[in-house]
């Protein structure tokens, strides 16, 4: 693409690539996130090329970022009819060109199927999963090529950082972001403007602008797919940041483990300096900024903003005590921003649509916006983009369609390991970042692994506890030493060998490491425990006092039978047991030797008929 | 050339490519692993030496990230996730299996150098979950019979080759 010198040039080109890019031209497009490349997407999509080509037709297939709704990929909407195709296989792909692309009918079998209703669905925004969304910032994924910028500057990209940088002065839009009450998408909840203006007025320099993208928290994955399927917002966000606060030079830290982030935000960085939209004069302006990416190295406390600058520095990641703010001293003790890749990509939205309207959306305190993974035992797992203020419950049953196989919600857990588990009782709680705080949990980066009643709550705490601590950097003696007695009381009370006395102990050495603890790892690692001791005290109790784990999971606790009634003698269960507990004649009941049963699940996963009961 | 050197040159060259600033010691690390597939002791010192590093704090750094190995790993890496989603979804049992197939637990490499083990926080697939992740290819919705197919079928191809 050929440089771009000033604002009016940026329209101009925006207007030429919307004829290229129109939306009501005939296009199919196909979700190529990580979720649906692990259906087989791109075999999809080399098939519907090939097809394409075979049939001598000029349409685009276009590989998109992520569409949200995992759990139905591979995903393929046919436009400008906008028709919504699930579980799409290369077999179905000769019927979607000649019916869909050339003729203009329906492929009926590959709809969305209403499981409550029976009915299928045509249209990606009529089905359930899309339509309480708001989805502002994820919205474009379905629809741009993250690969190329033109795609993104197509529809509108960059003329929030035209107009930033032609009509408003960096205090200007310090104010803009301050005034729409931004709140830091990674965890901490803090005002994104108030942060900007204390590195804008802080003295030192170079100043320094950070995207965070070590998306640590397990079960979330928004950022993966932000980064992914709409890297130049980010990119743009980041520049129109840059440019208030003052700063020349920006990074974005991935994570290790999000390979296509890191391909397809360096082709964003690549081809905004060939447009002459990152490098030096942007658009012709005076202001000069540039951005390099960094790999992390799989460690969790570097989403910690102390801990992730010694990572960019070429140092072990170990927070440090902060008696200075980063946006004071940060990066190589220089001015700096630390923000969440999600909290970038929301500015460009602030500076063209204005801060009114964002606050206008969302709850008093939290305004705009929030990207949630929606995961777990669910039945829609995908990424939703609702405003602050929905209720769980909506979320849960009315975009997620609900709990799998007609069991029982017990809990979601939101915030990652610094979080809490939130029961039944709460599920008519708004959620936003105050909310969230209130109960117990966090909003953290957005994840809500929802559990059913299969899912033990001393085993998820005990989780999050294994997970702490195999994360804690060992620098401070709360954290480090704290969390591994609190997982062997917990791995104790799993294995029946609690005793009177541990949730107490439990609750005293969590105010222990609370407040002793350097960092937010090890200041929050005590939430999971103190969440589920404070609504699930009960099953705890369980497992301490009748030695039964109620959920069924916790090895020690339970016993595997065969029931008599269901088995018809089929044999998978001997076939399948690797310690030969399972015994019996063909064609009647069989049993299982508990000795020497292990509880592996093996039987029940290769039992057709439900006869293996667990107690 | 002997093995030894040839990793200190090869090293260098990685050096070379970061410019040689201290902050680029992760980056360096990275592609280092990416040659060898695992980090060896004198790749290590190399880098220490040519960034003006001591090697003892390459060590502190080389040891405290997860994605960093000091042992040569296996032809295949099968990655199983621990996340939440994949926890909640049966994680334990696919890591089980997997352990009791490859006959090794992770951070291992099997005997014949065909596979290593290891665990990962989140892949961020958590609709596919619980998920094993293989070289760079994802296995989604895995059971313990699946195990035993993948497992299988690249144990095949092995042999065939």
């Amino acid at each position: 693409m050929k440089k771009i010198t000033n604002a009016l040039e940026l329209r101009q080109v925006q207007d030429d690539l919307q004829k290229t890019y129109d939306p009501n031209k005939q296009m199919v497009t196909i979700c190529a996130g990580t979720g649906c490349r692990g259906y087989g997407c791109i075999k999809v999509k080399d098939a519907l090329e090939a097809e394409i080509s075979r049939q001598n037709i000029n349409v685009e297939v276009r590989a998109t970022g992520c569409f949200g709704f995992c759990e139905k990929g591979p995903l393929v909407v046919v436009h400008p009819q906008k028709i919504f195709y699930q579980r799409v296989g290369e077999k179905d792909v000769a019927d979607i060109v000649t019916r869909t692309v050339m003729q203009g009918e329906v492929v009926e079998k590959l709809f969305y199927r209403d499981p409550a209703t029976s009915e299928t669905v045509m249209k990606e925004e009529d089905v359930p999963f899309y339509k309480k969304q708001q989805r502002l910032v994820f919205g474009s994924n379905g629809i741009i090529d993250p690969t190329r910028i033109e795609s993104y500057i197509a529809i509108g990209g960059y003329s929030a950082l035209a107009k930033a940088l032609s009509e408003m002065s960096p205090e200007g839009i310090i104010n803009e972001v301050k005034k729409a009450s931004l709140r830091g998408r990674g965890g901490g909840g803090f005002m994104a403007g108030t942060k900007w203006e204390g590195c804008r007025k802080a003295h030192g320099s170079p100043k320094y602008i950070i995207a965070n993208g070590d998306e640590g928290d397990p079960g979330a994955y928004m950022d993966r797919s932000l980064m992914e399927g709409n890297p130049h917002s980010i990119v743009e966000g980041m520049i129109i940041g840059a440019y208030a606060i003052g700063a020349s030079q920006g990074y974005i830290y991935v994570r290790n483990e999000y390979p296509l982030a890191v391909v397809h935000l360096s082709m964003a960085i690549e081809s905004a300096r060939e447009a002459g939209l990152l490098g030096k004069n942007i658009l012709g302006s005076d202001f000069s900024f540039d951005i390099a990416i960094n790999k992390g190295g799989g460690a969790f406390v570097c989403g910690e903003s102390s801990a992730l600058f010694a990572s960019i520095e070429g140092r072990a990641g170990e927070p440090r005590a902060k008696y200075v703010h980063a946006v004071e001293k940060g990066l190589w003790d220089k001015p700096t921003v630390l923000n969440n890749v999600e909290t970038w990509a929301n500015v460009p939205l602030i500076i063209n649509k204005g801060a009114d309207w964002y606050a206008s959306i969302g709850t008093e305190k939290s305004k705009g916006t929030k990207i949630f993974s929606l995961v777990g035992k669910i039945n829609n797992t995908g990424l939703v983009e609702v405003p602050m203020g929905m209720k769980l419950r909506e979320i849960i049953y009315d975009i997620g369609g609900g709990i799998p196989n007609g069991r029982k919600f017990k809990a979601v857990q939101t915030g990652g390991p610094s979080g809490g588990c939130i029961p039944e009782s709460l599920l008519d709680l708004p959620v936003d970042f105050d909310k969230l705080y209130e109960v117990g949990s966090m909003m953290g980066s957005g994840g809500m692994i929802v559990m059913d009643d299969r899912s033990c709550m001393v085993d998820v705490a005990k989780y999050f506890l294994a997970f702490l601590q195999e994360e804690s950097c060992g620098k401070c003696v709360p954290c480090r030493e704290g969390v591994r007695r609190m997982r062997e009381i917990l791995e104790d009370i799993c294995a029946g060998k609690g005793t009177e006395g541990d949730i107490e102990l439990l609750e005293k050495i969590s105010q222990g490491i609370a407040d002793g603890s350097l960092c937010a790892l090890g200041g929050s690692a005590p939430n999971p425990v103190l969440s589920t001791i404070k609504y699930f005290r009960d099953e705890y109790d369980a497992h301490i006092k009748d030695h039964r784990c109620p959920a069924g999971v916790c090895k020690a606790l339970i016993t595997y039978s065969i029931d008599p009634e269901k088995c018809t003698g089929c044999g998978m269960c001997i076939k399948v047991c690797p310690t030969q507990a399972t015994s019996g004649e063909k064609k009647k009941a069989h049993t299982i030797d508990d000795k020497k049963c292990t509880r592996c699940g093996a039987c029940i996963e290769s039992c057709k008929f439900d006869a293996i009961n667990v107690k | 050339m002997t093995k030894a050197s040839n990793i200190a040159s090869t090293t260098k060259n990685i050096v070379k490519k970061h410019g040689g600033d201290k902050s680029a010691l992760i980056a360096v690390l990275q592609d280092i692993q990416e040659t060898f597939n695992y980090l060896p002791k004198d790749a290590l010192k190399a880098a220490g030496k040519y960034m003006g590093i001591p090697f003892s704090r390459v060590y502190e750094v080389a040891t405290f990230y997860n994605a960093f190995s000091l042992k040569p790993r296996g032809e295949h890496i099968v990655k199983i996730c621990m996340g939440t989603a994949c926890h909640v979804r049966g994680a334990a049992s696919i890591q089980d299996k997997m352990e009791r197939t490859l006959c090794i637990k992770p951070g291992e490499t099997t005997s014949d150098n065909k596979f290593s083990l290891e665990t990962v926080n989140c892949v961020g697939a958590c609709a596919l979950g619980p998920v094993v992740v293989i070289d760079t290819e994802y296995h989604g919705q895995m059971t313990m019979n699946k195990v035993d197919k993948v497992i299988g079928k690249l144990k095949a191809e092995g042999a065939q080759s």
